[in-house]
């Protein structure tokens, strides 16, 4: 059970980074108003990925990152501790927020970070864009932008960075 | 964590992530709506059997930053004028639905004794002469934050100047400052030392603060308690001015990045002789802005954290 198995390499990754930026430009017309969120802390890298590549193509972006340790639905059921320190370095009213993260899984942390966001200002709209879905969702949330679906099973770890993806 | 009660016996890894969390906190107190849901439907009762202003509503700010509910005990106007034993008042409270009791009382040792009398968490707010670990983590983190000191204290030198003898802020930042590795040097008058220093961690002592002011990192004053005066412990206000006081020729010989501390409640004139907020190093107001950041900070580990779950499982 322990089997480490790569479901994606650094090249898919870099690929997909670059799809996922192109498809953040289509949907929003030219990038008016838009900024990254990147969600503490396994959003941070590729948050900031799409940021650089976002620049590449087009023109640079605002890229924050958000902890939301402190709005999590399990505070005192499990241990949690804050990761690092939020940073949003823009004002969120009217802003059209793309939250980043490496992988969706039950959607709880998406939706603890969405009540995080909110406290910082009324954003114009939020999206979500994360590299792997793997399925097992206990919100109605759901994904705009999606590097791989990849089916798991609820015993599976599944680690996602810009080496690669994989799944123990 | 089950409960604060002093830096010693929360130990070096629960300080430096105490220290970690308030980073945190402090961000959210930056915020123009400084409230997270955190500690929701938790209930933090404020129990302080001595006077103080700004520990307590330090506690209650963070409580309520966390949205925990609060609740103040005020002795004065409690059933402890009726005679009620502190065991039953503790009782009583608990009896309510209490997640965490605050107290500050005269006795070394209170907090000890009152969680022995509930299971919710205590949190140390001063206890006799003995110990203020929530004091001693603010200072830690001004100094950390201010200085750009995240990972240790090792090589800074700390002067810790005054009523050492008789203060409970001087024993916990000795433990805090050492325990991260400062170079803890006390100051004051034979009287004010304690009669022996064992059971203190390592510090150096000397009663010449001009000797030594010009190498300093931080200078922390403390409060020259006047009732000391008329246990004749030093010969007068003005004797001690001139040799412990910070004065503005002392001021001037502070190295320039040095930092200018004091827990308050400050006695101008006596050992703050120069007007601190034209001191370009004083953090003194910083203090009890992070002050707020800790308390959340302890408050969310001990409430909030799951880490009692996991102790006790």
């Amino acid at each position: 059970m322990s089997s480490e198995k790569q479901v994606l390499g650094p090249d898919d990754v870099r690929r997909a980074v670059t799809r996922m930026a192109h498809e953040i430009i289509e949907r929003n017309h030219g990038l008016a108003g838009v900024a990254l969120v990147g969600l503490q802390r396994g959003g941070v890298w590729l948050a900031e990925a799409l940021g650089a590549e976002i620049a590449r193509i087009d023109h640079p972006i605002p890229v924050g990152s958000i902890d939301a340790s402190l709005y999590r639905d399990d505070i005192g059921l499990r241990p949690v501790s804050p990761g690092s320190v939020s940073d949003i370095p823009f004002g969120v009213d009217g802003t059209t927020v793309v939250l980043v993260d490496d992988v969706l899984y039950t959607g709880r942390t998406v939706k603890a970070a969405l009540d995080a966001i909110t406290d910082y200002g009324r954003p114009a709209a939020v999206q979500l864009a994360v590299l792997v879905d793997r399925g097992h969702r206990e919100l109605p949330i759901r994904p705009d932008f999606v590097g791989k679906n990849l089916p798991t099973s609820s015993s599976e770890q599944v680690v996602a960075t810009a080496e690669g993806v994989v799944i123990s | 964590m089950k409960h604060f009660r002093s830096i010693s016996e929360a130990g070096p890894d629960a300080l430096r992530r105490l220290l970690d969390i308030a980073d945190h906190m402090a961000e959210v107190n930056r915020r123009p709506n400084p409230k997270v849901p955190a500690l929701r439907g938790k209930t933090v009762c404020n129990v302080f059997f001595e006077d103080s202003t700004r520990t307590r509503l330090s506690f209650e700010t963070a409580a309520k930053r966390l949205s925990a509910d609060t609740m103040n005990f005020a002795v004065s106007s409690s059933s402890v004028n009726k005679g009620e034993s502190l065991r039953d008042t503790i009782e009583t409270i608990a009896a309510m639905g209490i997640d965490a009791f605050v107290i500050r009382h005269k006795s070394s040792g209170a907090p000890w004794q009152i969680s022995q009398w509930t299971t919710a968490s205590v949190i140390n707010a001063g206890d006799g002469w003995h110990a203020h670990p929530t004091q001693a983590l603010l200072d830690a983190y001004t100094i950390r934050t201010a200085l750009n000191r995240t990972d240790s204290f090792d090589g800074l030198r700390i002067a810790i100047v005054g009523d050492i003898k008789h203060s409970r802020v001087a024993r916990s930042d000795i433990q805090a400052f050492t325990m991260l590795g400062a170079d803890v040097t006390l100051v004051a008058p034979k009287t004010l030392l304690p009669p022996s220093l064992d059971g203190f961690d390592p510090v150096t002592v000397t009663t010449d603060l001009d000797a030594i002011i010009g190498d300093l990192d931080v200078l922390y004053l403390l409060r020259m308690q006047r009732e000391r005066m008329n246990e004749a412990l030093v010969p007068s206000l003005r004797e001690y001015t001139s040799r412990f006081g910070l004065t503005p020729e002392r001021a001037a010989r502070l190295p320039e990045h040095a930092l200018i501390m004091h827990p308050g409640p400050m006695n101008r004139g006596v050992e703050m002789a120069v007007d601190p907020s034209e001191l370009p190093g004083s953090v003194i107001t910083q203090q009890v802005t992070n002050g707020i950041a800790v308390r959340m900070a302890v408050l969310f580990d001990l409430l909030g954290s799951g880490a009692n779950l996991e102790a006790e499982s």
